[in-house]
């Protein structure tokens, strides 16, 4: 328990850090939010309204860099992330909650996939060492070493076009209206589906990999041969004692790629332009919405120290060894 | 104890890693047999083929580890004595454990880090006897760690929870859980220290006299042999090439590679006298000298040594009827295996 105290103490620290950096970074970011507001409505603005957009985005002149801090940490405790500038007047929060859930669906449906059939596939390698399966590895090397967005490239350019089954962008069918409805629904899944192989194609070689190198370590522990010396059936001693030892460092990676699900599939998001979280940020990127960048990022953070934290829980329960007490 | 009945019958037996011509010959037509209640030491260098012995005939070895020949012929309590080796896999796991159990060098790495003792225990109770209740199975294995000294409360401990002495305990308890007759202690006490090793040799023979199982017990610690064991063969080179009572093989050991391993450590009791190393290294199993494969490190080497392989074979002395020597310097009266 304490272990696990210290755990968060340090998780908070980080996150207060990450927040910080947060605050301060796109203030350093030369260029200022009104000014490129002011050159989308093509500079037909009064100056008191200019004025009271400053105001408005907590860049008044009369506060301090001090006093902008402060203020930035009330309206997070107040679940108050600012306006957007790309869609003002919308808040941030509406905006990222809008595009969370496509980022969540896609992205973490899949990674879950991926790790469990690539867990599965590499036991059965890592068990079945010398058979067939030793055939799959190259295969797995080579797709494990493609960048995604440039297998989403080729998906597009081979597999979408005017007649296709599958939508080359988008997360819906334009003119539709988000809904649980048989309209939206099958039209929602329809757009997933390449991005999701893509990832999938990309993602699930490296969970191959790594959980069949550690079935082969961990085969030649002295603990698998007295498990064969013990007469226990082969499938007990590759589940029981070979898998569940060799699992141990595939949690902790996939705990941490629960953390990356928000912000590590920017790419795909853009290549498909799909409407998650990762798109937005490369549109506010674009348009310097510096409040959606920084609730974005704030979003990103906060899930990887999250699943940093659930990667440490996973371990201790997992790994007896890790529990200090008793 | 002993009997003259056997229990177990190593005949001929040839272990190779690898395949081809580029195999290694680690076991070379090995014979040996081990009586009902009797301890069997193995002893020689590292390298010399003992646990190789001990994984070939018990068909533990791992890739590419490769029986070439030969047979093991266990004699169960009642029934008719089968060959192991022949057995079919679903046979073998019945037979393993239940009939021959192994206590392992790694007293460190043997249990599974992850699972407690009680599951560890227990999973070899499921898998032998799936009709067993768990309130039996709880019982046997909280009646196996007290047997070896540990009490059962550490039952729901994990394996880092216990110091390798305890560790080794109760790999032992486990080992004798289904009562085999046969228990073979591959270097069991290698990683602990020497209190701790007499300690739980000295646990295992008094077991052993209340359980009745036989024991190979591997070691290349000569001294260790010479007090617990009642018969050692020695090996070499992937053969054995002496064998005799614990007694006479100490007070009277024919070849020459056993003299000089019971040179090469102090003597227990009895007056003092220079330790002598055997000098040389081991033979590169590889490439194996001609003839004795110890002739090149061998004080004694003349002519033939050099050219032909040695039988083993009981030698022409009083009490050649009881021990078995592979050796020039000793006529065989009758061959062995």
């Amino acid at each position: 328990m304490k272990y696990l105290l210290q755990r968060i103490a340090f998780y908070v620290f980080t996150a207060w850090a990450a927040i910080t950096l947060n605050f301060f970074i796109p203030r350093m970011v030369p260029g200022d939010p009104v000014q490129s507001l002011i050159t989308k409505f093509q500079g037909q603005m009064s100056t008191q309204a200019i004025n009271s957009l400053y105001v408005l985005f907590g860049l008044d002149n009369d506060k301090g860099i001090w006093g902008q801090y402060l203020d930035y940490w009330k309206q997070l405790f107040h679940g108050d992330l600012g306006l957007s500038f790309t869609f003002f007047p919308t808040p941030v929060s509406e905006v990222i909650s809008g595009s969370i859930a496509w980022t969540l669906a896609l992205v973490g449906i899949t990674t879950v996939i991926s790790f469990f059939l690539g867990t599965g596939l590499g036991v059965l390698a890592g068990w079945r060492r010398g058979s067939w399966t030793d055939g799959l590895l190259p295969v797995t090397t080579f797709l494990s070493s493609v960048p995604y967005f440039w297998l989403g490239l080729i998906a597009i350019y081979l597999l979408t076009g005017p007649g296709s089954f599958f939508p080359s962008s988008g997360g819906f069918t334009p003119g539709l209206v988000p809904a649980w409805d048989q309209y939206f629904i099958p039209s929602a899944i329809k757009h997933s589906l390449l991005p999701a192989a893509t990832i999938l194609i990309s993602s699930v070689s490296g969970w191959i990999l790594s959980m069949r190198n550690m079935m082969v370590t961990v085969a030649s522990e002295d603990y698998i041969t007295v498990a064969h010396a013990k007469g226990l059936s082969d499938r007990r001693v590759a589940l029981s004692y070979a898998a569940r030892n060799a699992l141990l460092p595939n949690v902790s990676g996939f705990a941490l790629s629960l953390g990356f699900i928000v912000g590590g599939t920017l790419l795909v998001e853009i290549v498909f332009s799909y409407p998650g979280l990762g798109f937005q940020l490369f549109l506010a990127l674009g348009a310097k919405d510096y409040p959606l960048m920084q609730g974005i990022f704030l979003v990103i953070t906060i899930s990887v120290l999250v699943a940093n934290l659930l990667a440490d829980i996973a371990y201790l329960l997992l790994d007896p060894r890790t529990r200090k007490e008793g | 104890m002993t009997t003259s009945e056997p229990v177990l019958e190593i005949r001929n037996l040839n272990v190779d890693y690898g395949l081809g011509p580029q195999a290694v010959h680690a076991v070379r037509d090995v014979s040996l047999t081990l009586h009902r209640g009797e301890v069997l030491g193995l002893a020689g260098e590292s390298g010399s083929g003992k646990s190789t012995l001990a994984y070939g005939m018990t068909r533990l070895l791992a890739p590419p580890g490769a029986i070439s020949g030969g047979s093991v012929i266990y004699h169960p309590a009642d029934g008719e004595p089968y060959d192991v080796l022949s057995l079919s896999d679903n046979d073998l796991r019945g037979f393993r454990w239940a009939e021959t159990a192994i206590v392992f060098q790694g007293a460190m790495n043997s249990l599974n880090p992850v699972h407690k003792i009680s599951t560890q225990l227990n999973d070899v109770l499921q898998a032998h006897d799936p009709k067993m209740s768990a309130h039996a199975r709880n019982a046997r294995c909280r009646e196996m760690l007290k047997l070896v000294g540990i009490s059962p409360d550490r039952m729901e401990a994990y394996p880092h929870q216990l110091s390798g002495g305890m560790r080794q305990r109760v790999m032992i308890g486990m080992a004798l859980i289904l009562q085999p007759q046969v228990v073979i202690m591959d270097e069991p006490t290698t990683a602990l220290d020497v209190v701790m090793q007499r300690q739980i040799l000295g646990q295992l023979i008094e077991l052993r006299e209340r359980l009745g199982f036989s024991v190979i017990f591997i070691t290349h610690d000569l001294s260790l042999l010479v007090e617990f064991s009642d018969r050692i063969a020695i090996m070499y080179g992937g053969r054995i090439v002496e064998e005799a009572p614990a007694t006479a093989l100490y007070k009277d050991s024919l070849h020459p590679y056993s003299e000089g391993l019971l040179g090469s450590f102090p003597a227990l009791r009895g007056p003092r006298r220079e330790l002598a190393g055997i000098p040389g290294s081991p033979p590169d199993l590889k490439a194996m000298p001609t003839g004795c494969s110890f002739h090149p490190r061998c004080p004694k080497a003349f002519d033939p040594c050099a050219e032909t392989i040695p039988a083993l074979g009981h030698p022409d002395t009083p009490d050649g009827g009881t021990r078995s020597v592979a050796c020039w310097l000793h006529p065989v009266r009758e061959p062995v295996g």
